[in-house]
């Protein structure tokens, strides 16, 4: 048996509705725990006061909306090599997922920003490049929306997303080069340097799970109502033929 | 291959093709600049690069919703791809075709403009080459989200939305190449990236553009 | 060289139309599509053409000029540089020819925005004798042609059946060719499937 099995859509649908509810489960019991442990049970920052506490929304969703464009672009790359409908579907489903996680990044990120570096908005590269990141979410999700076939919907925002990546690969060394940032460092990093203390780092790493599962969640849900309207298309215009 | 280019040059200069359109375009941007943010030269001389590089990009992508929708319009993209020539290179030449009727006379021109928005004297040079260099980046680019929009009844505003953060690196490699032109800084780094971003577009985005216009056709 | 299509299926919109649709054409054959409106004639041409790939079956063949319905017709250019055009681009020379073969010689430099109708489509007509192709496949060739242009675009066809060419004609009106076949697409409309497993919304 092989892992393809599961792009078959009525194989993904029964897998999928078997997965969802633990899935789920998981994501609101690592957010929840994750949120209160970090909110409540940590000290305030030296420096930064309780202000610091909001990297527990930000970090997670600023790396979901990055990890978001990744999953389209495997998606994409799966439906164009090998024809697979629920991986162009799930691309679809994730990208406004992925642009709500970094309209979530950007926003907490300006509500953290304010007090630290006294301005709502800074030019910063990182800031920058994740604002340019939602522009091409926003390109993507309108070229969906705009083709009325859904193959060649799926066809061309396929296209578009790998030389989206590309493009936004390049933007963000771009902007690094134009400028240099306020933005502090990676926050996690496994060769130390300039990172959060462990008294934050624990609580971080539950959000992250929890943003990564609650990713998933969304996305399975959305890829079910994708292949669900798909089939009602199919339904109506076989009602219309007969 | 050569007829194409001859052909879409022919069309655009014909009465209705629209040449000149983004150069008047251009210079209503440069003359609009100054009117906003005030006179004063200093000013004027420190946002002059970015003010030329954002006009030229706007004047850009009027015409870029035409490439391909008229041919594809009345007919003329399916015999295309029936032709015996590739669609990668339609898609190279249509962009060439753009680029000498948008890019090359916008590069031509931008001096002059250039004086509207005093431009240090050094800069004028840089702002010539990095144009030169950047602007088939441009058509190229924008020629791939025509390419993607063909089918669209109204492509035009969305078109702009796919095309414009595209734009981003050339604008920002070339505007750093014009202003460390114009206060004599070393210039080699932005200018290599310039480049490269204008010849990996011109390598590879006819191939995906080619793609998109063949999925369009279906 | 004999174009043989076997076991051809092709869809519009998602939807497969027809199925099964084998034949065989020789040079110096004409073979005429029949069939109700939606039936599938034009997505069958167009698959042929290869602008959308076929569904299931497999063609052999050379390379075919294709005949849609729009004209490809440029507005702001003469009908001699519309012709030429193709003419370039297919690597032929005798645009003459076609202009008088199609009866455009006086109107070669007139814009193509001031043609009529009719005269637009012999333009479009024109370009499959400066196609270079052997096979010509036609959808409507005769739309908006007056009778007159009709019998002109008969002998050309003629003439090019006489010279060892072929053709495939989607049309409803006789073209006053007794030597043609005709095939009815009828039999060959796609049977739905009703298996339950939704398979069509993932055709």
């Amino acid at each position: 048996m092989s892992i393809w099995e599961y792009a078959n859509p009525k194989k993904f649908m029964q897998t999928s509705a078997w997965a969802l509810p633990w899935v789920a489960g998981l994501a609101i019991i690592l957010l929840l725990g994750g949120l209160i442990w970090g909110f409540f049970l940590t000290p305030d920052d030296y420096k930064q006061g309780s202000t610091v506490k909001i990297i527990y929304l930000h970090v997670p969703s600023a790396m979901m909306g990055v990890s978001a464009w990744f999953m389209m672009l495997a998606g994409s790359l799966i439906w164009l090599i090998r024809r697979h409908h629920v991986s162009a579907l799930a691309a679809k489903a994730a990208a406004p997922v992925g642009l709500t996680f970094t309209l979530i990044g950007l926003v907490t990120g300006a509500i953290w920003g304010q007090p630290m570096w006294g301005t709502w908005w800074a030019w910063d590269p990182r800031l920058t490049s994740f604002l340019i990141l939602a522009l091409f979410y926003l390109g993507y999700i309108a070229l969906w929306e705009a083709i009325e076939d859904p193959d060649t919907a799926a066809d061309l925002t396929a296209i578009l997303c790998i030389v989206g990546s590309v493009f936004a690969f390049l933007s963000r060394y771009a902007v690094l080069f134009w400028s240099q940032g306020l933005h502090q460092g990676a926050s996690l990093s496994v060769v130390g340097g300039d990172q959060v203390d462990n008294v934050y780092g624990a609580p971080l790493v539950a959000c992250i799970a929890g943003f990564v599962l609650l990713f998933l969640t969304l996305v399975l849900l959305r890829t079910r109502t994708e292949i669900r309207s798909r089939r009602i298309k199919a339904l109506l215009a076989r009602e219309r033929r007969v | 291959m050569i007829a194409l280019l001859m052909r879409d040059l022919r069309l655009a200069m014909r009465a209705g093709g629209g040449f000149g359109l983004g150069l008047a375009f251009f210079l209503m941007v440069v003359v609009l600049v100054p009117l906003g943010v005030g006179p004063e030269f200093a000013v004027l001389r420190r946002i002059a690069p970015g003010v030329l590089w954002v006009g030229a990009l706007l004047a850009c992508l009027l015409s870029l919703d035409r490439l391909f929708a008229l041919d594809f319009e009345d007919g003329s993209l399916e015999l295309l791809a029936t032709a015996p020539i590739p669609m990668e290179g339609v898609v190279a030449i249509k962009s060439l075709a753009h680029w000498l009727v948008t890019g090359l006379p916008l590069t031509l021109i931008a001096p002059v403009l250039a004086l509207l928005m005093n431009l240090a004297p050094e800069g004028y040079v840089w702002l010539v080459v990095a144009l030169a260099l950047g602007t088939p980046a441009l058509s190229v680019i924008g020629a791939f989200g025509a390419a993607l929009t063909v089918g669209l009844k109204r492509g035009g505003l969305l078109l702009s939305l796919l095309v414009l953060p595209m734009y981003v690196p050339t604008l920002i490699f070339g505007t750093e190449v014009v202003k460390r032109g114009a206060v004599g800084m070393e210039l080699g780094t932005p200018l290599l990236f310039l480049a490269g971003v204008t010849l990996a577009s011109m390598a590879l985005l006819p191939i995906a553009a080619a793609a998109a216009i063949r999925a369009n056709l279906k | 060289m004999d174009m043989v299509a076997t076991n051809l299926a092709v869809a519009r919109g998602g939807q497969r139309v027809l199925e099964g649709v084998s034949f065989r054409l020789t040079p110096g054959e004409v073979l005429v599509l029949r069939g109700a409106n939606g039936i599938g004639k034009t997505t069958l041409l167009r698959a042929l053409a290869g602008l959308q790939p076929f569904e299931a079956g497999k063609v052999v063949a050379d390379d075919m000029a294709y005949a849609g319905h729009a004209n490809g017709v440029k507005a702001m250019l003469t009908v001699r540089e519309n012709l030429g055009f193709w003419a370039a681009v297919n690597g032929v020379a005798e645009v003459e020819a076609a202009l008088t073969a199609l009866d455009l010689v006086t109107l070669r430099d007139r814009r193509a925005a001031d043609l009529s109708a009719g005269q637009k489509r012999r333009l479009a007509l024109a370009r499959l004798l400066v196609s270079g192709r052997m096979v010509w496949l036609l959808d409507e060739p005769t739309v908006s042609l007056d009778a007159a242009s009709v019998a002109l675009f008969g002998a050309v066809l003629r003439g090019h059946l006489v010279r060892g060419g072929s053709a495939l004609i989607a049309t409803h009106i006789d073209l006053g060719l007794p030597e043609a076949r005709e095939t009815d697409l009828t039999p060959y409309r796609a049977v739905q499937r009703l298996d339950g497993a939704f398979d069509e919304a993932f055709a």
